[in-house]
């Protein structure tokens, strides 16, 4: 039985991985630029494309196609920010949301013209798993895990360390005084969206090694992300890590007493649970 | 000549006109003190010359430049900082990532000028890991003017800095703004509430009321004036 658990929690930390990083670029995203972003989920799922061309179709070794279809999506969300978002910022953020919804609708379509709308995989045959102490891990597992623990270290240093990061976080904490301090704002949203597509490019990749490429994956992904940045305190890219986690977690623990197909019910009702007891969230998020 | 010149400012948020004709001067080394009741537009006036309202009519000037149609941030470069009224600090910085951020637009290395505000203001230098947000109102106070500082502005624009604060407190940060004037030769203009201690201790003033100056004079000569006292000053 120990050992039942402590493999849930394997897999736990391997979904809450995929999560925290998407919920980092949705909570980035809410904290500059003060809207709910539907089309991440899509964002994730043309990362896991790019990297698909890249590494099947161009035979380039995956690490490389890694990269490049995290730059390659990032390129995407700053490209979309520019002809879309940037446009109608100065309206309301339900005008922002919807539009994003729509987005999400494109980019999904799009996803389907180009690489057709059935399942793919990077590597086919089976991934024999590492047997330890009677827990059984797969390597591609210890990659989610390690890969994330680099990315979300480089975005630590990143906003930490760097005067475009501190930048970011003054802007997150009050758009206003950082505008009269002199901050470039639109300078900021860029680097934002380049963050927030890299670091979502990275999730589909993983999400698609932990199972396998389809044009609905990252909308399918996109309400337990949500709930990872929620709990975590929206806005907050340090409480989407550990919302991210808890929330795989719980979702894995769940499916000892509830049927997997409740997975995203038990998200959804994570969140609730936690608006209500802490309405900003474990991390104090905005409102 | 002066600095900084506001010539017949109308405008507002987009709706009607908050300002409808202030006109004000602030010369090189000057003090200058708006005054008025509530809902005046003092705090407006200050965001006009920020960039930070819609100007419908009238000229910013500042050393001879046009401000009028600058962003903001070029208004920065220029060499004018701004402390507001509410929500001054970056709250999850710590206290060193706000001076930090004041000195953004610098392409110099910030550090002596980051050691001159942690001397000017000690609590700062203690606190410096701390986030502003959990510090008191008086340090937070501190924290905004020390970031100002860290630009070494020509110009500081103070918004009621003592509004709220504990009485020893107020005598401090106006202790620190006629030090850091008289020290620096940084030229300041600034709301304030305590009208009294603010006209005794300003070169000039300024008295707004609806939106327009109603009155202005050195600063002994605006508490002398009986109509002031009474409408302001408390009898
Ligand atoms: N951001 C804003 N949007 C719209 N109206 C505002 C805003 N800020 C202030 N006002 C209005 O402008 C008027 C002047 O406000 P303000 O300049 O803050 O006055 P003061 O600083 O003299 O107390 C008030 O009627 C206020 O309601
Ligand atoms: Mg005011």
């Amino acid at each position: 039985m120990a050992i039942e658990l402590v493999q849930l929690l394997i897999y736990g930390i391997v979904l809450g991985s995929i999560l925290a990083l998407g919920a980092i670029g949705v909570s980035l995203v809410f904290g500059i630029l003060r809207f709910a972003h539907f089309a991440h989920g899509d964002l994730m799922t043309l990362g896991a494309f790019f990297a698909f061309s890249f590494y099947v179709g161009l035979a380039l070794p995956m690490p490389v196609a890694f990269v490049f279809a995290c730059a390659a999506t990032a390129l995407t969300a700053v490209v979309i920010d520019a002809l879309v978002y940037r446009r109608l910022r100065r309206t309301s953020p339900v005008i922002l949301l919807i539009s994003s919804f729509g987005m999400a609708l494109i980019l999904r379509s799009l996803v389907q013209l180009i690489w057709g709308p059935s399942n793919q995989v990077y590597d086919p045959g089976i991934q024999f798993p590492y047997l330890i102490w009677g827990l059984r891990i797969k390597p591609d597992q210890v990659t989610i895990i390690v890969g994330a623990l680099v990315l979300v270290t480089g975005l630590h240093l990143f906003l930490q360390r760097t005067r475009i990061g501190k930048a970011m976080r003054a802007m997150a904490d009050n758009i206003d005084l950082a505008r009269i301090v002199g901050i470039d704002t639109e300078r900021v949203v860029i680097w934002t969206w380049l963050i927030a597509g890299a670091m979502a490019a990275a999730a589909g990749i993983f999400l698609a090694i932990d199972t396998r490429l389809h044009p609905i994956m990252g909308w399918r992904l996109l309400l337990p992300v949500f709930a990872a940045a929620i709990v975590g305190g929206i806005g907050r890219p340090y409480g989407a890590i550990a919302g991210g986690l808890v929330i795989g977690i719980a979702q894995e623990f769940s499916t000892l007493v509830l049927s997997p197909s409740y997975k995203t019910a038990v998200a959804f009702g994570l969140m609730v649970v936690v608006l209500i007891v802490r309405p900003t969230g474990l991390f104090g998020g905005r409102r | 000549m002066s600095l900084l010149a506001l010539d017949d400012i109308h405008g507002g948020y987009g709706g009607a006109d908050i300002l409808s004709g202030v006109s004000l001067t602030v010369a090189a080394g000057e003090i200058v003190v708006i005054v008025g009741p509530n809902g005046a537009g003092k705090s407006t006036a200050m965001k006009a010359v920020f960039g930070l309202i819609t100007i419908r009519r009238g000229t910013v000037w500042f050393a001879g430049e046009n401000l009028t149609r600058l962003r903001t941030d070029q208004i920065v470069r220029r060499g004018i900082c701004y402390v507001p009224q509410v929500d001054n600090v970056f709250p999850s910085l710590t206290v060193e990532e706000n001076l930090e951020m004041g000195a953004y637009v610098r392409n110099d290395d910030a550090s002596p000028q980051l050691a001159r505000v942690y001397e000017l203001f000690p609590r700062l230098f203690e606190r410096r890991s701390q986030a502003a947000g959990t510090l008191s109102g008086g340090e937070r106070q501190m924290v905004a003017i020390g970031r100002a500082l860290m630009l070494e502005p020509r110009l500081l624009l103070l918004d009621e800095p003592t509004a709220g604060l504990a009485p020893r407190f107020i005598d401090q940060i106006f202790e620190t703004v006629r030090g850091i004037n008289r020290a620096l030769g940084l030229s300041i203009l600034m709301v304030e509430q305590n009208a009294r201690k603010a006209l005794g201790f300003a070169d000039r003033g300024y008295v707004l009321v609806l939106g327009r100056n109603r009155f202005e004079d050195t600063g002994p000569g605006l508490l002398a004036n009986r109509e002031i006292a009474d409408m302001f000053l408390g009898g």
